[in-house]
This record gives structure tokens, C-alpha cells and sequence, in this order.
């Protein structure tokens, strides 16, 4: 066996109150391609960026190319031939392309020798790029190029990428994959990070699988179906609880084969989706973010109008309806993002308990603003959620991001609203205070309303949905209840492998 | 090191603070152009601000604070509506005029029929007059995303050719013997807006700009309205969320600055200016803008700012005749009212941190 590339030994790397990574140790030959797969949080993000400098590990060594490498900072990593594609693009929309990559280098050539060393490699690696054009005009995947293309600039022995097929089309993922294959076959080893299953075994010819911080198996990807690799990644410790699929009422909203253009270019359009939701029931909608997740809860809030005779609460067509009046009629909502959509940051708690609450707790008449109802509203939110804050004085911006969770959803919440869509309803917040939020989505659901959970928590989902759907590359999956559903399925429903990859394992 | 830290809750003390600061600054600074200008800064500094208030010829000042202290008021309550929201209105200027031109139009065009409806008439039609030429951006945003900054501003230079124009021709007095400029609508009673009160400057533009502060002050905190657009300023897609409908709070705060730029406009023609001619506007949209910032974009220190500018510009007057200061030293000083009040605006969401950044 050849000597490996990079070598991790035992790296630990411990947050307050979270061990990141836990004693991982991994190997990476020259021309490998290397999966490393897991959950949100299982740790996949402070691995490479222990690779690459940006975060130092507690303990644990590495050894590059049998060198030991200990780098201070991503400029040492890119000294010693570690480079990075960041899921997030750090590019500049006013320059050129070749500008943008001239940003990025030590000590950049002439702009003309540089354009022409950019033709060079995107013609040799068959990323089709033309370094003069703006990218500020480029696709997603045309800027993930320029950003890939920055990096091969520099000849890495290690290339990371990390979900760098989230923002692409299929036909823009087929061209990198034949990058990446050229790359290996060239000696260059990358570390390849994702969730999509299908996608490691086309390309991938090994994979490290962590959970929770630790390695908790290694496979040959080709070799695995993808059950094995589900299986692995989302943990047989998933409590599936035994919900039993009890009567609900009657159909409370209803989206039909809705399908929306992306927002913005960055956006994922909505494709399809259907799915029914009942009174009395928890419906929970998993998914890797940037599949659609903020999209659909915008064209359920009523933020992007619908198409005629898409969205239906309780029998009545309401996409082309407001988010005043889809409020009005109980369909109520729980952005992800808490300050700058769910809350005005620069406003005090009072004032935010208005800005959603004011038509179904009657805190306005005839346009006319009732603040001492604000407040006393503001006051109950904090009160009965205990959001931890001076008062209801205190600008939204001063809270700390759990807390202002807790006030996001307690607001909610407490205007019984007759469907509640909450996305992330837990991120950031405390144990405790979790289990707060999600007893007060049961009790909802057990009064007779409606939930639907968008969350990429599955343990959360699997805990208070009575079904459950994925939303991947905008596309929701069947709805399967939740009882019956095995943990494989439920991996492979993440992993964009739809029904029928369940009848091939 | 020094580094700008931002402050958890913006400061009170330092929102209240600010526009006093920035005025003594301005005095301080102020001085020190004038006393390189080789005058005496006590006394420039006196001339401008106790002069038109105290003075020996304050009977004649006075009322004139409320005419020139009046449009700038009237205007900047309709600016600071959409700067709150950030829709930058920057051409009232020219919503002024069209305003103007709109209203004497009416008046023009029924001389010399004596009616009472002539004047509310007008009024409309000045109103109406700014809405619509603010209407040209709005539109212009809305529907294929132009930057209101920009075309606002343009539309300025256009309004001004068309003053231009109507002073020379259509509106040109025909018994002018050949002079620039319309009739005099102070010698039409049904058109004039004279003072309510005689000898006090207080004409119905004054009383205008004072019901606008009182509507602008209500709207802002106790309606619904006012509160999209606070939240629009603050949060664009927490608005959006709440149910605001950016385009029609574009087409509204546009209309409403523009039609209360108007009706400023109206009342300067009908009243102090009592013609239209080449030269009827004098800045007043522009100064505006100094105004509502100076003013915190809040109703009520608008007014003070309003009042505050027409001390400057009458007392600049003063001391450029009196002390024979240049016209451009008044302007920079002007303009130094603005720009010390910005900086130090800062500090209400910022402090100063002095010393070595923590360990990150």
C-alpha cells in the first residue's frame, strides 16, 4: 500500500458543551477520492477546517506527505499544498473573474499572464470559463469554477470541497465530477464532503462516516449500497418513536404539484410539491439546507405568491393571498433566519410582538396601533417561553440567538394559529428549552392544530412528527409515517434516492 | 488602536445628544472658518444666531424665519417618510417647482375670476402637481427597478427647464411689457396666500407645515403605516414577512413627499414669491434633506431643524451683508451642519474602544 498523503491522528476538538470531533483519525492516499459523510453537526465542518488552518486542534496530530503539519492558518495550508472549496462562495459580484482569483493569490502575475493561466487550466480540466467576464453575470456553477479554478492555480496535493453539489444543476455536476476524476487521476487526493449517497458512490472510492463527532465506520463506497451508508450516518441511536398513526381530522392545508421559480440565483426553485397536512397532526419536513426549505416557507407565508389554485387552507384557494391575510385565516409562520426576517433587530421586543401579532391578538383597530396590548403581549412571550432578556424594552439584536428563538416561536405560537410552519424551531437553543419548544408544537397539534416542522434535526423530526417527508433540490418526497419508517429509508429519502432506489437494496 | 464597537442597544443619550453636539461643532468649526476669513468669530457666530431673533431689526426677521423655515418643513416631513424606509426621495427640489407650477396654473388660467374655491383649488393642484412628477420615479422603481436616487434627482434639471419655459412663454405675464415672470398673484386676492395673522409671516403654508409634523408624528406611532415604515428601514424581509408590500410603500412614500414638496411649492408662488419667474426656486428641496436629517427623521426635531436652518440662512444673509462674509462661507457652513451631525450619529449605534483587540 502506497504511504498515505494526509494522515489525521486522533484529532479532538471540544466547543463549550460540544465535542466537535472526537478523537478522528483518517488516511488519504495520493489520487484517492475521500467521502466524508454525516448529519448536519456531525462534525464534518470543524474536521477540514482543522485541515486547513482555520481551527486549531485540542489534541491529535497530522502528518502531509509523511511531514508532520501542524498549519497556524489557511495561508500555511495552502503553503503545503492543502487547498479548499468553500460551500459559500467568497467572490466579489463587481469584478472579473481573473481579478477575483488575483485576490486570492500571495503574490499575483500580470493580469494578462494570469487571464491566460486561467484559460490554460479551465481548458485542460474542462471547466468552460472566460476569465474576463464579470461574476457578478455567472451561474452558481460558473462561480464555483473560478473558485475551484483558484485553487488548482496554486497545484494542491489535497483539494477539500464541501457539498460543492448543493448550488449546481445535474448537467454542472456532471462536468465536475469529470474535473474531480481528472484531478485523481493526475495524483491529487481530495476530501469530498456531502450527504447525497448516490453522489459518493459514482464518485467516491472511499468514504469516512462520522457521527456526533466521532468516526463511526469507514467503507468503500462502491462495495456499500446505501443502506449500509444511511444506516451509518444517521445512527441506529435514532429514537423512533412509536406514534401510532391515530386518526386526525380534516385536511387543514394543501399544497398541489406547487412549483415556484428560484428567488434569487442562489435560491432553489420549488418543484412539484405536493402534500396534504391535517388537523391535529405534526407533519416533519427533513432535508440538507439549501434544498428549498426557505423557499417553501416563504410561499407558505405568503412572502412569494403562488400560482391560482396551488396552496389550499382549509379548502380555499389562498396563493395568491398575502401574508396579512393568510395570517388572518390561522396559516402561520416561523422563519429560519431570526434577525432581519422573523424579527426587525433594531426594534425593541414590543414593538417585533407586533410586527406578526397585530391582526390575530388585536393589537391594531382600523390601522391604529395598540402598544400597551404589544407589550403586554411582548411580556407574555418572554413570560411563557422564558426568554431570558431585561424586558420587553430590549431591542431584538441584544438577544442571543436561542433566546430569540424562543421569543420567534413563542410569538407564533401564542396566537393559535390554526396551521403553524416553523422552520428550524430549535436551532441554537439550550436542551431544556428545546424540549419546551417542541412540547408546545405537541400540545398545538393535540388541540386540534396543525404543524409542520422543517427542520434538519432528525432526531427532532422522528421525535414529534406523526409523518415525514425530504425536500431535496426542491422536491419533496412521498410523506411516509413516521412509525413504520426504518432508518435506512429515511437516510435514503435525504439522500435524493427516491421510492423506487428502495425496491433495488 | 481605536475601533468602532457596536453597541448592543442604540445609546439614547447619544440619539438625543447628536444634532446639539453637531450644532456646537458646527459653531466651533464654524468659528474658526470665519476667523480665517479674518472676521471676529464671536461676532459672525452672534450675527447668525442672535441677530434674526433679538436683534434690532427682529420685528422684520421673525416672520421671516416662518416663511423660509415653513417649506423646508413642509418638505422634509414628506422626505423623512421614506428615508426612514429607505426610498430616497432626492428631487424635491423639482416636485417643488411642478408643484408650483401646477398651482399657479390653476390661479392663471381662472385670472380674473374672483371665487372662493380658487385657492383650495390650487392647493390641490400644487398637491397633486408634486405627487405626480414623484410619481415618475416610483412608477419608474416599481415596475423595471430604477434607482429612485438617481432619476428623482435627474427629474430636478428637468422641472427647472420647464420653469424655464413657462416664465418665458405660457405663463408670462401679458401685460409684463415683455418681461420674464407671470403675473403677481399677490395683487390677485383670490389666489394670494396671504399671512393669516397680518405682520407675522404666518401664512397657510406655515399652518400646513405644522398639521403635516402632527400627522407625521401620529402616523409614525401609532399606525399601522407608520410602523411598515419603520420596520422596511430597519428590515426589509422582516417587513415583507410581517405582510408590508414594498412596492406600495415606494409608491406611497414617493406620492406623499412629493405632493407635500408640492404644496410647498404652491405656497411660496401664492405667497412670499408671488410669481413664477426663472429663479422661483431656491433650494428648498435640497436643504430639505439637511433638515430631516438634522431632525433625526423625527417629526418633532424636524420642525426644530427647520426652524434652526432658517436661523442660518437669515442670519447668513445678515452677516453677508453686515460683515461682508462670502455667500460660499454660509454654505460650507451649512453644509457643515450635516456633516458633523452624521459623524457623530455613529455614535448612537457605536462606541469607541480604545486599546489592544481581546485575543480572538
Amino acid at each position: 500500500m502506497t504511504t498515505p498523503l494526509i494522515r489525521l491522528d486522533g484529532l479532538t476538538k471540544a466547543y463549550p458543551g460540544v465535542r466537535a470531533n472526537d478523537d478522528v483519525s483518517l488516511e488519504i492516499a495520493p489520487s484517492e477520492i475521500h467521502a466524508l459523510l454525516g448529519e448536519n453537526g456531525a462534525g464534518k465542518s470543524t474536521l477540514v477546517k482543522m485541515i486547513y488552518g482555520l481551527v486549531k486542534p485540542d489534541s491529535g496530530n497530522m502528518t502531509l506527505a509523511g511531514a508532520a503539519y501542524d498549519p497556524q492558518e489557511p495561508r500555511a495550508a495552502r503553503a503545503a499544498g492543502v487547498a479548499m472549496v468553500f460551500q459559500h462562495f467568497s467572490l466579489f459580484d463587481a469584478l472579473s473573474v481573473a481579478e477575483n482569483v488575483a485576490l486570492g493569490m500571495e503574490d499575483p502575475p500580470a493580469m494578462r499572464d494570469l487571464s491566460q493561466r486561467i484559460k490554460d487550466v479551465s481548458e485542460t480540466y474542462g471547466l468552460p470559463l472566460n476569465p474576463s467576464r464579470r461574476v457578478g453575470d455567472l451561474s452558481a456553477g460558473e462561480r464555483q469554477r473560478v473558485e475551484i479554478i483558484r485553487c488548482l492555480l496554486q497545484d494542491p496535493k489535497l483539494l477539500i470541497m464541501d457539498e460543492p453539489t448543493s448550488v449546481l444543476t445535474p448537467q454542472e455536476v456532471e462536468i465536475l465530477f469529470q474535473t474531480l476524476r481528472k484531478l485523481s487521476a493526475e495524483g491529487t487526493a481530495i476530501l469530498y464532503i456531502s450527504h447525497k449517497l448516490e453522489e459518493i458512490r459514482t464518485l467516491c472510492n472511499s468514504a469516512t462516516i462520522l457521527r456526533g463527532g466521532k468516526v463511526v465506520g469507514k467503507c468503500n463506497p462502491r462495495d456499500a449500497t446505501a443502506r449500509e451508508m444511511a444506516e451509518l450516518m444517521v445512527g441506529k441511536g435514532l429514537s423512533v418513536p412509536a406514534r401510532s398513526g391515530k386518526s386526525h381530522g380534516l385536511v387543514a392545508l394543501e399544497l398541489e404539484r406547487l412549483s415556484m421559480p428560484a428567488p434569487s440565483n442562489f435560491g432553489m426553485p420549488l418543484r412539484d410539491i405536493s402534500l396534504q397536512v391535517r388537523s391535529g397532526e405534526v407533519m416533519g419536513i427533513g432535508g440538507v439546507a439549501g434544498n428549498g426549505q426557505d423557499e417553501l416557507l416563504q410561499a407558505l407565508s405568503g412572502e412569494t405568491r403562488a400560482p391560482g389554485k396551488r396552496i389550499w387552507l382549509f379548502g380555499e384557494d389562498i396563493g395568491a393571498r398575502g401574508p396579512r391575510s393568510r395570517r388572518a385565516k390561522g396559516l402561520l409562520c416561523a422563519p429560519e433566519e431570526r434577525l432581519g426576517h422573523a424579527a426587525a433587530p433594531n426594534m425593541t421586543l414590543t414593538e417585533n410582538a407586533m410586527l406578526t401579532g397585530s391582526l390575530r391578538r388585536g393589537l391594531e383597530r382600523n390601522g391604529f396601533l395598540d402598544w400597551r396590548a404589544a407589550r403586554n403581549f411582548a411580556e407574555e412571550i418572554i413570560a411563557r417561553f422564558d426568554v431570558r432578556t431585561p424586558g420587553p424594552n430590549n431591542a431584538a439584536r441584544a438577544l442571543s440567538g436561542g433566546n430569540l428563538q424562543k421569543f420567534v416561536v413563542g410569538r407564533e405560537v401564542l396566537q393559535d394559529p390554526k396551521v403553524l410552519v416553523v422552520n428550524q424551531p430549535t436551532w441554537g437553543v439550550d436542551a431544556a428549552a428545546a424540549a419546551a419548544i417542541r412540547q408546545a408544537l405537541l400540545d398545538l397539534a393535540a388541540a386540534g392544530g396543525t404543524v409542520i416542522v422543517i427542520s434538519q434535526d432528525l432526531d427532532e423530526l422522528m421525535e414529534i412528527s406523526d409523518r415525514f417527508a425530504a425536500l431535496n433540490e426542491g422536491r419533496l418526497s412521498d410523506p411516509r409515517d413516521t412509525a413504520g419508517l426504518t432508518i435506512e429509508e429515511i437516510g435514503l429519502m435525504l439522500g435524493g434516492a427516491h421510492g423506487m432506489e428502495v425496491a433495488h437494496v | 488602536m481605536i475601533r468602532l464597537v457596536k453597541r448592543p442597544q442604540p445609546s439614547a443619550a447619544w440619539s438625543y445628544g447628536a444634532p446639539l453636539l453637531a450644532v456646537l461643532a458646527t459653531i466651533l468649526a464654524g468659528g474658526l472658518l470665519f476667523f480665517f476669513l479674518g472676521k471676529n468669530p464671536g461676532e459672525a457666530i452672534a450675527t447668525i444666531f442672535w441677530e434674526p431673533l433679538f436683534g434690532e431689526f427682529a420685528f422684520f426677521y421673525r416672520p421671516q424665519l416662518l416663511i423660509k423655515g415653513a417649506p423646508l418643513v413642509l418638505i422634509a416631513i414628506g422626505l423623512s417618510l421614506g428615508f426612514k424606509a429607505g426610498i430616497w426621495n432626492i428631487g424635491a427640489e423639482g416636485q417643488y417647482i411642478i408643484g408650483a407650477l401646477c398651482g399657479a396654473g390653476v390661479a392663471l388660467a381662472m385670472y380674473p375670476l374672483n371665487v372662493f374655491w380658487l385657492f383650495p383649488a390650487m392647493v390641490l393642484a400644487g398637491a397633486l402637481g408634486g405627487w405626480a412628477w414623484a410619481m415618475i420615479p416610483a412608477l419608474l422603481k416599481t415596475r423595471f427597478g430604477t434607482n429612485e436616487i438617481l432619476v428623482s434627482l435627474m427629474l430636478v434639471y428637468v422641472a427647472e427647464q420647464f420653469l424655464a419655459s413657462m416664465s418665458l412663454g405660457l405663463m408670462k405675464n401679458p401685460e409684463g411689457f415683455g418681461f420674464p415672470g407671470s403675473r403677481n398673484l399677490q395683487q390677485y386676492p383670490a389666489a394670494h396666500n396671504a399671512e393669516i395673522i397680518a405682520n407675522t409671516g404666518l401664512h397657510w403654508g406655515v399652518l400646513a407645515a405644522l398639521i403635516s409634523v402632527i400627522f407625521a408624528y401620529v402616523l409614525l406611532t401609532r399606525h399601522r403605516l407608520g410602523f411598515s415604515i419603520r420596520v422596511t428601514g430597519d428590515a426589509p424581509r422582516a417587513a415583507t414577512f410581517s405582510g408590508v408590500s414594498p412596492k406600495r410603500l415606494v409608491i406611497f412614500c414617493l406620492g406623499t413627499s412629493g405632493a407635500l414638496a408640492g404644496l410647498a411649492g404652491l405656497f411660496e408662488v401664492a405667497g412670499p414669491a408671488g410669481q413664477v419667474t426663472i429663479d422661483f426656486n431656491v433650494g428648498y428641496g435640497f436643504t430639505a434633506i439637511i433638515v430631516a436629517f438634522l431632525g433625526r427623521l423625527h417629526p418633532v426635531g424636524i420642525l426644530l431643524a427647520g426652524g434652526l436652518m432658517a436661523l442660518t440662512y437669515i442670519g447668513g444673509d445678515i452677516a453677508q451683508s453686515q460683515l461682508g462674509l462670502p455667500a460660499a462661507a454660509i454654505q460650507i457652513f451649512q453644509g457643515m451642519l450635516l456633516f458633523f451631525l452624521l459623524a457623530i450619529d455613529v455614535f448612537t449605534n457605536y462606541r469607541l474602544q480604545i486599546g489592544r483587540q481581546e485575543a480572538a
